[in-house]
């Protein structure tokens, strides 16, 4: 066991994909000398050289297009995208060409390739640098989209990510970077599969699905209610494409009340497909409607009234007591 | 504007960049051999390269510039029947395909538009799998690692990028081989793609790449003059060989139907791209001489003048005239590529008409690679509610 952050753990989760795969490898603005805006990717150029740890053109399709080229090749490219905001010159390469590839081949070409996208807010930067623009991709057939919550995940889940056939979106929780965790680097344990959710607090008496960011807050949410008598589930949901519905609806037939809650804008967002999934799964086993905690439905505000937008512990809590009172 | 306010130079530079702004169509140095008389000329660095080219060669050259330009009518003709969705003809562009398809090598990888048929049928693709994109039957049709021709790409302009990373992992690959003595031979990409697509970002984005990381790839630019409704002079106001300047290689414009010079252009291209020279742009100066797709009507947006005058510089009618004046090719030559056109035609009608249909099982199936829980629930409900169908009919039977 190491105890190390979760920019860490992804930094020595690429280095034992460098070190393991030899056709894996790293292209990026800023990722080589500078090892990233948020040093993700610190040390790997000087060790595996600029063949493998590639600075690139400042230019996203670029990124995204001529990792695909390197994919059709053979190789396994993993990209890293500076901010959440900036990932749009690439998305037609990812939504057009890369999550296609497989599909319109039928089976004969595979392109693993990797995007990395530091994404959500509470960091107070500037426009386009909090944005969580997951939903936009989980709407794409042919992609998969997982997102750490601690450091063992993300050292697991980038590995898992590169050895996936698919293509992967890694969303990192850019707020969470220097948040602690234990790390076994010799044993994945639960985290093997990084299209499973977790359980990650046990509880009867309703349930909170979070994912990234926002679970270290969902756990503040249900320790805090424990105050009020309140025994709540919270569910990691780690991948956001596919959704393990199957965690997800045990849960619900257990507890009978649910909670989603994302950064990301709640109209059109990842928490109304869980509801609409769960209202057809378990429709007779919940008490009450389930709730969204997310965005508003406005462009990511200015980072000094950030803190009215983001979904916070109180946030959470009213959720939950519109739901236990219902 | 006192010009005493200037950096030196810049009233020049300023009177240069008018002077090309009132001339946009101006033509540069163009790379021709065989001129439209069908009189073989010279050129001081690729009449080498063209003397490279036997006799034989010229004739599978006009043999299949008139097969695909067979295969091009009967395809029109079956979208016109109903039988394909849409056609998009490649008449007039045959020298500009056949030629750069020809220099290439089994080893290079092709990364195609939607309209490089030739080069397909120069890569050995079966026409008829061609076909079944446009008949509705399947998004790609062929398995583009056996010829090493990719798949179509109807998002312009996104296969440059595709090539530029393929010719980064020849590189990584042929560094590594030559760690290991490997007698693998040395490979290019070719990254295909229009004038129009010429304005695409990606297009600016593969060549910043490629030049970065001197890339092996040859951008072979088909200008055809016609984006649609849109002429080239609304793409560009220079000629768009002169781009590659600005990204620091070589741009070369050669006359797209003279066969003779794009094989030549094409050769040098590749292995200059082959040696660890970089990247290449060649812009073959043709033209569409038919319509965009069998969708598109050229009546409303150009004069009918400049077909004709296109049509007397035609690529099959040149290289003609020179194989009945050098006595390379006799009549029976002519009849039998007419035959073996006929007989293609024939072929990709029939297998056209066979073409099966898919199963949409096979669309499930091929999204992931991997297992995936929501593919496998919506397949099973589909399933289900299928069988339902099933056995509404054996209940009215």
């Amino acid at each position: 066991m190491a105890t190390m952050t979760i920019a860490k753990a992804i930094n020595e989760g690429l280095r034992a994909t460098l070190a393991g795969n030899p056709k894996s490898l790293l292209m990026g603005e800023d990722i080589g000398h500078l090892g990233g805006v948020y040093r993700v990717t610190d040390g790997l150029i000087k060790e595996f050289g600029d063949d493998r740890v590639l600075d690139t053109p400042l230019a996203e399709s670029g990124i995204v297009g001529t990792a695909i080229g390197l994919a059709l090749r053979g190789y396994s490219p993993v990209c890293e995208i500076q901010f959440d905001g900036f990932v749009y010159p690439a998305f037609n390469q990812i939504t057009t060409q890369l999550a296609k590839i497989h599909a319109r081949s039928l089976g004969k070409l595979t392109v693993p390739v990797v995007i990395r996208i530091p994404y959500g807010g509470g960091i107070g930067s500037i426009e386009h640098h909090s944005e969580s623009p997951e939903a936009l991709f989980a709407h794409t057939a042919g992609l998969r989209i997982i997102t750490p919550s601690n450091a063992h995940d993300a050292y697991w889940m980038i590995q898992k990510a590169v050895e996936c056939q698919d293509p992967v979106i890694f969303f990192e929780p850019k707020r969470r970077y220097w948040l602690k965790g234990e790390v076994d680097v010799e044993n994945p344990g639960l985290s093997e599969d990084p299209f499973k959710a977790h359980v990650v607090r046990e509880g009867t008496d309703a349930t909170i699905v979070a994912y990234g960011p926002l679970v270290p807050v969902a756990l503040a949410a249900a320790n805090a209610a424990t105050e009020d008598g309140r025994s709540i589930e919270v569910i990691d949901l780690r991948s956001i494409s596919p959704v393990d519905f199957d965690t997800v609806e045990a849960s619900v037939k257990k507890t009978g009340r649910l909670i989603v809650a994302h950064e990301a804008p709640t109209f059109g967002g990842i928490g109304g497909e869980i509801a609409a999934r769960i209202s057809e799964r378990a429709f007779l086993h919940l008490e009450a409607p389930v709730i969204r905690v997310g965005g508003f439905h406005m462009p990511y505000p200015v980072a000094k009234v950030e803190e009215d937008y983001l979904p916070d512990i109180d946030k959470i809590l009213e959720a939950l007591d519109r739901s236990l009172a219902y | 504007m006192g010009s005493t306010q200037l950096p030196p130079g810049t009233e020049e530079s300023l009177a240069a960049t008018t002077a090309l702004a009132a001339a946009p169509s101006e033509p540069t140095e163009m790379v021709q051999l065989l001129g439209p008389d069908g009189t073989l000329g010279s050129d001081p660095v690729f009449s080498d390269y063209a003397k490279r080219i036997d006799p034989e060669k010229l004739r599978v050259f006009y043999a299949d510039m008139a097969r695909i330009r067979r295969f091009d009518q009967e395809s029109t003709a079956l979208q016109r029947q109903g039988e394909l969705a849409l056609w998009v003809p490649l008449t007039g562009q045959e020298a500009a395909q056949i030629g750069s398809g020809h220099a290439s090598q089994p080893q290079d990888y092709i990364f195609p538009t939607y309209r490089e048929h030739g080069v397909a049928l120069v890569r050995n693709v079966d026409l008829a799998e061609l076909l079944k994109q446009f008949r509705g039957v399947s998004n790609g049709g062929w398995d583009p690692r056996e010829n090493n021709f990719h798949l179509y790409t109807l998002v312009l302009a996104a296969q440059t990028l595709h090539a530029v990373g393929y010719a980064m992992g020849i590189q990584r690959d042929q560094k590594s081989a030559g760690a290991t003595d490997s007698t693998d031979p040395k490979a290019a990409v070719i990254a295909y793609f229009g004038d129009g697509a010429s304005s695409e970002g990606d297009v600016h984005e593969s060549m910043v790449f490629a030049a970065s990381y001197n890339a092996p790839v040859v951008f072979f630019c088909q200008n055809n003059h016609w984006a649609i409704s849109v002429p080239t002079e609304v793409q560009t106001k220079v000629p768009l060989a002169n781009r590659a300047k600005g990204y620091g290689f070589p741009g070369i414009r050669v006359d797209g139907n003279d066969v003779i010079a794009v094989h030549a252009v094409t050769e040098w291209a590749l292995e200059h791209a082959r040696e660890g020279r970089g990247p290449v742009l060649i812009e073959a100066y043709t033209y569409r001489v038919g319509a965009h797709t069998t969708a598109d009507d050229p009546t409303k947006y150009r004069e009918s003048a400049e077909e004709a005058a296109w049509r007397e510089k035609d690529p099959l009618d040149r290289l003609e005239k020179y194989l009945r004046a050098e006595g390379l090719a006799d009549e029976a030559f002519f009849d039998q590529v007419k035959a073996d056109g006929d007989e293609l035609a024939k072929y990709v009608r029939s297998t056209t008409h066979g073409l099966e249909v898919p199963d949409i099982r096979e669309a499930f199936a091929s999204v992931y690679a991997e297992q995936h829980p929501l593919i496998a629930e919506e397949l099973a409900w589909f399933e289900e509610y299928s069988a339902g169908f099933e056995s509404d009919q054996e209940a009215s039977n």
